[in-house]
């Protein structure tokens, strides 16, 4: 039932910014000032923290379907359903740490060598 | 009628919407899949979001592959959220009017936004003065 909750959930919460996100990438045909304006918002520490929530929806949802597909096509996999949502956890957890670190280090100062214009 | 709630056992049989729904729910999911993680990767790993400036995307999208899979994501995912959202409204709202009001709304917000994405990955000419352009980290 946490499993399904947190599907669910999660996948509000990933059409929402979905919807922000069709909306900001529009304001390419505003011109440079006014997208790069948009895109300066998501570098800024609360807007970092909310990416971090959405990377962590985004991989749950992608695992736990692959989970629910599997239980949905391969009758078996019904008997595993709990060792699978651990699994779906783990695989999460692991994703998501390393996705994490560059996301929020440019706070921090962290060095993540993704910023090719140097900064 | 066969109501989805887009869980559970496989629908035995049936060609109806509701079935279509319940495998399409399945396939867009596993394109999505690598559509989503490779997109993260691309603009919040390998390159930082704050480096997705407007010249970066100008660059980027000289190449129509980009286009193409930006579209194709947009599609999906969208697809597949508005599925799942209306999903969940005939699973929680019980009045009928209130029904026909939210998913009338879901269509409409759906087309809507197929449309500004759409328009705008096609339209996107970027202004010659920027190109050729380096990432600029905002």
């Amino acid at each position: 039932m946490w499993s399904w909750l947190l599907h669910r959930v999660a996948g509000l919460g990933i059409l929402l910014f979905l919807l922000v996100h069709i909306v900001d990438i529009s304001l390419l045909n505003f011109g440079p000032t006014v997208y790069d304006e948009g895109i300066a918002l998501f570098g800024t520490a609360i807007v970092r923290l909310i990416s971090l929530a959405l990377i962590a929806a985004v991989l749950y949802h992608a695992f736990n379907g692959v989970r629910i597909i599997l239980i949905d096509f391969w009758p078996k996999a019904v008997r595993f359903q709990a060792a699978m949502f651990a699994i779906v956890l783990v695989v999460t957890i692991v994703c998501f740490l390393p996705m994490a670190y560059f996301v929020i280090g440019p706070v921090f100062g962290w060095p993540t060598g993704n910023m090719p214009a140097g900064m | 009628m066969r109501i989805s709630t887009g869980y559970g056992p496989r629908p035995a049989s049936g060609t109806g919407f509701e079935t279509f729904s319940w495998y399409f729910m399945r396939w867009s999911a596993l394109g999505l899949i690598f559509l989503v993680i490779i997109h993260l990767l691309l603009n919040h790993v390998t390159t930082d979001v704050s480096c997705t400036s407007y010249e970066l995307i100008a660059a980027r999208y000289t190449n129509p592959f980009w286009r193409l899979y930006d579209w194709l994501l947009l599609t999906l995912a969208l697809l597949h959220g508005m599925n799942g959202l209306r999903v969940v409204i005939d699973d929680y709202v019980r009045s009928r009017s209130w029904r026909l009001v939210l998913q009338s709304s879901v269509g409409a917000l759906t087309l809507i936004f197929f449309m500004l994405g759409t328009i705008t990955l096609i339209t996107f000419q970027p202004n010659p003065s920027i190109l050729p352009g380096l990432p600029k980290c905002l």
